[in-house]
């Protein structure tokens, strides 16, 4: 991903480097940058637009409240078309995972409706068409199951009621497993793997399941940046092939990088459409109110010169780590702790 | 002695009890390793107890035992899912609840209805007072679930280990959930009435802890319980012949041997087995 970063600072004509920017949005405030982007937008196929598409997931006006009364999510509405990746971005406690939950029934809708692929909920998953990375796996870990196990149930929607793998699901199931690096893990019993592993192994499983929609909560937490960039570089191939995925992530430094789509929620929907008109800064401020931490270098910190282009970074938890300097042996530490 | 030994393969209620044992053994084992998984290793002992009370209506309404036998045991089931789908309570502590509630239930009807049978016949069968038809009728049932588990063993482990997943992948998840219920309320209510609530109870859970110790995949599980099942039940009638013991306590205390064996020594999760393998596991770094 940081390649993805000097190509914006490349085509923003500047010989600044910018790394380590995993968990912020570092936004090189000028013209040059915005094209950039959009040039970087276009290999991705302009999702949706075609007519007579519906959309990948549509919700209409869904509440959910739990059973101690709480409303976790009011009235909220958002359209994802096909070949899309969506980031559902919030605060902790905005309803993500509600909203997950709900797009698959797992939670009952209070009022409001579900369409994937244009059918309800209920007739999606039975038709395997729904694929769920949930952020915390509720599972027994001492279960007598292999990693190679747990990946293969994610194709038992694709066999026969005997459910006995054919040389294409094993060969989906090798190459889910390797592009989450785990391949070496196979024989290991799933419960003997650090927290991070167990995480891309479930990856791995929703990956070798090749269902059209693909819903992602967090994968990303506890997983390293090599195998994030792998799995990014996956669901844009998924992107092209169709597929519609909504991710929530608090990665706000990804998200356009890889997301075409952003829904941003806090305990409804605030926004959502395409990236580069929601993912503003103005909008991101609405979703997160206080919480986001915000720096702006003006021109003047940044250059001797009077060039008054500006460095913003945003990010909603982890502090950003920006390098800013005239070569790779001696950088300037700026390291922003400003609340 | 030779004699004594092969004695028991010749008899004829020596062969209806063996054979009928070696098939319950089976589909029990099978049942186990479900059961085992899914933190239900009581499940069997709550409902070969909270079937008395529909023993003893069915007996003085004059309906089939069988089917008195099988509605308690299902609405043992289904009372304890309910209670703790809809209570905090964990699922062993309602189903303790409910099957000594029914228990109890049982017991008392039993001695105000005054019915001209023994509790003991009830509850502890008679193996080796057993008839052709009851070896095939028991029989057919315990091959009948052996089966139809086999085959959807794959599903039943997907919604044991990750019911969210199955949902998602659109298994019918109640059907899984209830069918299994049924089909070990069945089984017991077949097992109950000729080899008795002490064995149908073992047979129901230590097979699938003996595999569970012995093994981390679900398929040599299941070949590791039903391995073990088997074994005791034969070997365990042997030995009540040639001791003149009771057969059922004789197959269970056989089957109680093998688990502390496989406690002890099963390869990587035996506590002395465990060991060995993490010494020479370790030793190759010191080289
Ligand atoms: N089972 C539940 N019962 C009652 N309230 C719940 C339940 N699960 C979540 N909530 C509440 O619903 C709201 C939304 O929760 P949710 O898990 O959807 O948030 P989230 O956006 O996923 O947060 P995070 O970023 O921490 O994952 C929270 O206020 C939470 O307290
Ligand atoms: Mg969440």
């Amino acid at each position: 991903m940081n390649s993805d970063v000097s190509n914006v600072t490349e085509a923003a004509g500047q010989s600044q480097r910018l790394s380590g920017v995993d968990s912020g949005v570092v936004k090189v405030s000028s013209a040059a940058n915005e094209s950039g982007r959009a040039t970087r937008r276009k290999s991705g196929n302009e999702p949706g637009n075609e007519p007579g598409n519906e959309p990948g997931i549509a919700a209409k006006n869904i509440t959910v409240t739990y059973n101690n009364g709480h409303t976790a999510l009011r009235d909220a509405s958002f359209s994802i078309p096909n070949a899309t990746i969506c980031a559902l971005v919030g605060v902790n406690g905005s309803g993500k995972s509600t909203l997950f939950k709900a797009l698959m029934g797992f939670v009952p809708l209070a009022s409001g409706s579900v369409e994937i692929l244009g059918k309800s909920a209920g007739r999606a998953l039975k038709r395997n068409t729904v694929a769920y990375v949930p952020q915390n796996e509720d599972v027994d870990w001492d279960f007598p199951v292999l990693v190679e196990d747990v990946v293969m149930m994610g194709r038992y929607g694709h066999m026969n009621f005997l459910r006995r793998p054919s040389a294409k699901d094993r060969s989906q199931v090798e190459s889910a497993l390797q592009r989450v690096n785990m391949w070496e893990y196979r024989h290991r019993q799933i419960g003997q793997l650090s927290g991070g592993q167990k995480k891309r192994v479930f990856l791995a499983r929703a990956l070798a399941q090749e269902s059209r929609v693909i819903l992602l909560d967090e994968p990303f937490t506890g997983v390293d940046v090599k195998t994030e960039e792998s799995i990014i570089a996956l669901m844009r191939s998924m992107r092209d092939e169709g597929r519609v995925m909504l991710v929530s992530t608090h990665n706000l430094g990804s998200v356009p990088q890889f997301c075409d789509h952003v829904v941003l929620i806090n305990r409804t929907v605030l926004a959502d459409g395409p990236a580069d008109v929601v993912f503003t800064r103005k909008n991101l401020e609405h979703a997160f109110g206080g919480v986001l931490r915000f720096h702006v270098l003006g021109g003047h910190e940044l250059h001797d010169d009077d060039d008054a282009r500006e460095v913003t970074v945003i990010t909603d938890d982890e502090r950003p780590f920006v390098l800013y300097g005239e070569n790779d042996d001696a950088p300037e530490h700026q390291s922003f702790d400003k609340d | 002695m030779l004699e004594l030994l092969i004695a028991p393969f010749t008899i004829d209620f020596m062969q209806q009890a063996m054979l009928t044992a070696v098939l319950l053994s089976v589909a029990s084992a099978v049942l186990s390793c479900f059961l085992v998984l899914r933190g239900w290793a009581l499940m069997g002992d709550a409902i070969s107890h909270a079937v008395l009370p529909g023993i003893v209506l069915a007996y003085a309404s004059g309906i089939p035992v069988v089917i008195g036998a099988f509605v308690a045991g299902m609405i043992c089931t289904l009372a304890t899912g309910y209670l703790s789908e809809n209570s905090r309570l964990k699922e062993d502590t309602v189903m303790g609840v409910v099957f000594s509630g029914m228990f109890g239930l049982g017991v008392v009807l039993f001695s105000v209805m005054r019915i001209d049978v023994h509790l003991d016949e009830i509850l502890f069968g008679d193996i080796l007072g057993l008839t052709w038809a009851d070896v095939l009728q028991t029989g057919l049932v315990a091959l009948a679930a052996s089966v139809i588990i086999w085959f959807q063993r794959k599903d039943l482990l997907v919604q044991c280990f990750d019911p969210q997943h199955a949902r998602v992948i659109g298994l019918p998840v109640k059907a899984l959930h209830y069918g299994l219920l049924v089909l070990l309320s069945i089984v017991i209510v077949t097992a109950l009435k000729v080899v008795g609530i002490i064995l149908i109870i073992a047979l129901l859970i230590a097979p699938g802890a003996i595999g569970y110790l012995m093994t981390d995949r679900f398929d040599a599980m299941l070949f590791y319980a039903v391995a073990a099942a088997t074994i005791s039940s034969v070997l365990g009638i042997v030995i009540s012949f040639v001791l003149d013991s009771a057969p059922a306590p004789t197959i269970v205390l056989v089957l109680m041997f093998i688990f502390v064996l496989v406690f002890l020594f099963a390869p990587v999760h035996g506590l002395i087995g465990g060991r060995r393998a993490r010494r020479t596991a370790v030793e190759p770094q010191f080289h």
